[in-house]
C-alpha cells in the first residue's frame, strides 16, 4: 500500500487492496447520571473521527494512554460492540450493511486475542474443547480432534495439553491456548488487545516471536494494541498513536519512532524507560505535565494542547488535521517537530 | 562507602499452604546504603515483594518469617507491633503499586497526611496540617492548600501515587520501599512520579528501594541492583555491570527477552519459573538455563565476587571469559 492510499483525508472510499478500512469511526459511550452534577446524561466519545487501513499481512500497532480509545477502536473493527458512526470495510464488504447472520459469516476471518488469559478461557473446559468452540459455533464439519491438534503444534504446546484444563498452565501456556483458539478459523485479521501486557518479560518474547513466526507462516494481519511502545515497535509494521480519541499520529513504523514529527509522540517516546543506563542518563526528556484530561470533556481544537509546551492560541481554536510530513507519517499539529 | 541503613540477612520467608511449606525467600542478604537508590528485580513469585512485606512486618500472620533485618540499628525480624508501628511511617515506610489502596476513602488528603505526621511526633494540629500542605508541593501537587482539603476519589491516578509518597516522606524516614510504584501508571505519568522518587531522595537523603520487574525503570534511576529469581538474590552489581557485563545466566537471559531498537528476534528464556512448593536441588534456575552443568545440581550457589558484581552462578567467571 502506499502512503497516499493510506492518507484518510483523500479516502472516503476504502483504499484499493486494504485488507481492512477504517472510515471516521466514532464511538460514544452514555454515561449514567450523576446525583448533584445536574443529573443529565453525560456522553463520553471514546474514539472520535479515526481512519485507518490494514493491509494484507501486515500488522498496525495501536499505541496510547489510558483513554486514547484504542481498545474501543479494535472493538468496533470487530463490531463487538456498535460504532456510533463511521465505516468498517473488511475485504471489500461494509460490515454496517450486513444482517447478523451474514455478519457472523464474515466473524470467521477476524479474530482477537484478549490481554488476560486467565480470563478468556472457560475454566471448566478442556483446552482442546476451548480451541474447538469457534469450530462448533461456526459449524465447520470434519475432525476437530485432528485440527486442534495441528493447532496446539502451530502455537507451540503438545498435542496432549488438549485433554488438559486451564488451571494447569501457565499465563504464557494460557496466552497460546488463546492463540490456538483465535487461529481455528484461518482468520485473515487478529486484533490482539495488550496480548503480552499481563506476561512475565522472559515469558513476553516467546509469545511475541510466535506473533512474528505465525505471521511470516500464515500471513494474517494483526491490529497489535499495546500500551508498551517497544514491543509494538518489535512487531510492527506501520503505527498509530492515539490521544483522547484521536489519531496524533501514524506511518511507518521505524518512520514514527525515529522521527515523529507530534509533540505527544515525542514526549510519549521520552518516556518510555530503555534499558540502557547510560543512554538513559544521557537523552533528553520530555516531561510532560499532568494527567490525560477526562474524555468526558475533551480540550477544545488540539486534544492535546493543554500539555504541549508549542501550544498556541491557534490550537485552542482550530483542530489540526493529519498532514502528510517529510519522512512520509501523517500528523495531526498546527507546530509538526522537524 | 558508608555502614548500610538497612541491612538483611539470610532472610527467609515461608507460607504454610495446604499443599505445604512454601519458602518464598531462601536466605536474601542485602545492603542499602544512605541516599542510595537500589533496585530489586524479578519477575512474578521472585520473592522481591514478599522480601520487603518481610522486613516491614506486613505480612499476615501465617507467615513465618527468619534471619535479620537490622534498620538503624533496630531489629525488625520478632519485634512486637508497637515497635514496628513506631518504625514504619518513621524511619521505613512503603509504597505500592496502587495508591487507591494506601488511602482512606472518607478522609481528605491533608488530615490522612497530618494524622501520620501526629502519629510519631507532638505537633500541633495546625503545624500537622500546614505541613502537609508543604509536603503536598514538594511532591509536585499544584495548588497545595485547596487540594490538601479534598478526597483521594477527586485525584487522578498519578496525583494519588504523588499524595502516598507525600504521606510515605512526612516523618522523613531513612528508607522508603517503593513496591512496583509506577506499575499502574500511564509511561507519562511514569515518569513524573519517577522524578519525584528521585527528588526526594536527593532532597531528604532517603534511601530508596526500588522493587520492579521494569528492567528500564532500573535502567533510569537505580545505582545499584539486585536481580532475584525462585526467592534468592542472583546476582548483584552496579546498573552499569547488570546491563552491559550480567554475570548471571538469568541477568543476561532477561535482557535478551526485551525488545530493543535493532533487535531482529527475541530470545525467550526457555522453560518456566519452578515451582516453590517442590524446589529442585541445587540452582533454581538450572532447567532453564542453557549453561547448566552436572555440578549445578549440588547445593544452592551462594552470591560471590565476579569482578565489580556478585554473582551466584558457579560458572559466572568462566563464562564471563570470551570464547
Amino acid at each position: 500500500m502506499t502512503r497516499k492510499e493510506s492518507n484518510p483525508q483523500i479516502g472516503a472510499s476504502p483504499a484499493s487492496g486494504a485488507l481492512l478500512s477504517v472510515r471516521g469511526l466514532v464511538k460514544q459511550f452514555r454515561m449514567k447520571a450523576v446525583r448533584g452534577k445536574g443529573g443529565r446524561k453525560r456522553l463520553v466519545q471514546a474514539v472520535s473521527d479515526v481512519s485507518f487501513d490494514v493491509a494484507p499481512g501486515e500488522t498496525l500497532g495501536l499505541v496510547g494512554e489510558s483513554g486514547s480509545g484504542k481498545t474501543t477502536v479494535g472493538r468496533c473493527v470487530l463490531r463487538l460492540i456498535e460504532p456510533t458512526a463511521g465505516q468498517v470495510s473488511f475485504e471489500g464488504v461494509d460490515l454496517a450493511q450486513l444482517s447478523f447472520e451474514e455478519l457472523r459469516v464474515v466473524r470467521r476471518r477476524m479474530q482477537i486475542v484478549f490481554q488476560d488469559p486467565y480470563a478468556s478461557l472457560d475454566p471448566k473446559m478442556t483446552v482442546g474443547a476451548s480451541i474447538a468452540e469457534p469450530l462448533v459455533v461456526q459449524g465447520v464439519e470434519g475432525d476437530h480432534k485432528e485440527k486442534v491438534v495441528s493447532l496446539l503444534e502451530l502455537v507451540g504446546l503438545s498435542p496432549d495439553h488438549a485433554r488438559r484444563f486451564p488451571h494447569e498452565f501457565s499465563g504464557g501456556q494460557r496466552q497460546r491456548i488463546g492463540v490456538a483458539r483465535a487461529l481455528a478459523l484461518d482468520p485473515a485479521l487478529i486484533v490482539l488487545d495488550e496480548p503480552v501486557s499481563a506476561l512475565d518479560v522472559s515469558i513476553q518474547a516467546g509469545v511475541v516471536n510466535l506473533f512474528n513466526d505465525l505471521q511470516s507462516r500464515l500471513g494474517m494481519s494483526y491490529i497489535f494494541i499495546a500500551h508498551d511502545l517497544s514491543v509494538v515497535r518489535h512487531t510492527a509494521d506501520r503505527v498509530a498513536v492515539m490521544y483522547l480519541g484521536k489519531i496524533m499520529e501514524i506511518g511507518d513504523a521505524e518512520t514514527v519512532y525515529e522521527h515523529p514529527t507530534h509533540p505527544y509522540t515525542k514526549a510519549l517516546l521520552s518516556a518510555v524507560p530503555l534499558p540502557n543506563p547510560r543512554l538513559e542518563r544521557s537523552r533528553n526528556r520530555i516531561m510532560l505535565e499532568g494527567d490525560v484530561p477526562s474524555p468526558v470533556n475533551p480540550p477544545s481544537g488540539c486534544r492535546f494542547r493543554t500539555r504541549c509546551w508549542k501550544a498556541t492560541d491557534l490550537c485552542a481554536m482550530q483542530e489540526p488535521v493529519l498532514t502528510i510530513r517529510a519522512h512520509g507519517q501523517l500528523s495531526a499539529c498546527h507546530h509538526p517537530e522537524g | 562507602m558508608s555502614a548500610p541503613i538497612l541491612q538483611v540477612r539470610d532472610l527467609q520467608v515461608t507460607f504454610h499452604t495446604p499443599n505445604g511449606p512454601l519458602i518464598a525467600v531462601r536466605g536474601t542478604d542485602l545492603d542499602v546504603h544512605p541516599g542510595e537508590m537500589v533496585g530489586v528485580v524479578g519477575e512474578s513469585g521472585s520473592g522481591k515483594s514478599v522480601s520487603f512485606l518481610a522486613a516491614m512486618g506486613l505480612l499476615p500472620k501465617s507467615a513465618t518469617v527468619a534471619g535479620s533485618v537490622l534498620l538503624d540499628g533496630h531489629q525488625l525480624v520478632g519485634a512486637s507491633a508497637k515497635e514496628l508501628r513506631s518504625i514504619r511511617g518513621r524511619l521505613m515506610s512503603m509504597i505500592f503499586q496502587d495508591p487507591l489502596s494506601a488511602l482512606n476513602p472518607v478522609h481528605r488528603i491533608g488530615a490522612q497526611i497530618s494524622e501520620m505526621l501526629r502519629a510519631h511526633s507532638k505537633m500541633s494540629e495546625r503545624a500537622a496540617r500546614s505541613r502537609a500542605v508543604e509536603l503536598l508541593e514538594i511532591v509536585g501537587i499544584p495548588q497545595p492548600g485547596d487540594r490538601s482539603l479534598q478526597y483521594p476519589h477527586e485525584f487522578s491516578g498519578g496525583m494519588r501515587q504523588r499524595v502516598v509518597i507525600a504521606m510515605a516522606i512526612a516523618n522523613s524516614p531513612k528508607v522508603l520501599i517503593a513496591d512496583e510504584p509506577t506499575t499502574a501508571l500511564d509511561v507519562t505519568v511514569q515518569a513524573q512520579i519517577l522524578e519525584v522518587i528521585q527528588r526526594v531522595q536527593a532532597q531528604f537523603g532517603t534511601a530508596v528501594v526500588l522493587i520492579t520487574h521494569d528492567l528500564g525503570v532500573v535502567a533510569r534511576v537505580c545505582e545499584r541492583v539486585n536481580v532475584m529469581y525462585a526467592g534468592r538474590i542472583v546476582e548483584r552489581a552496579s546498573v552499569n555491570d547488570i546491563f552491559e557485563a550480567p554475570t548471571h545466566p538469568y541477568t543476561r537471559g532477561l535482557l535478551a527477552s526485551l525488545p530493543q531498537a535493532g533487535v531482529e528476534r527475541l530470545v525467550p528464556i526457555t522453560g518456566f519459573p519452578p515451582n516453590m512448593l517442590r524446589l529442585p536441588a541445587g540452582c533454581a534456575f538450572r532447567a532453564r538455563c542453557a549453561e547448566a552443568i552436572a555440578e549445578c545440581e549440588h547445593g544452592v550457589p551462594e552470591l560471590r565476587a565476579v569482578g565489580a558484581a556478585q554473582s551466584a552462578c558457579i560458572r559466572a567467571v568462566e563464562l564471563m571469559q570470551p570464547r
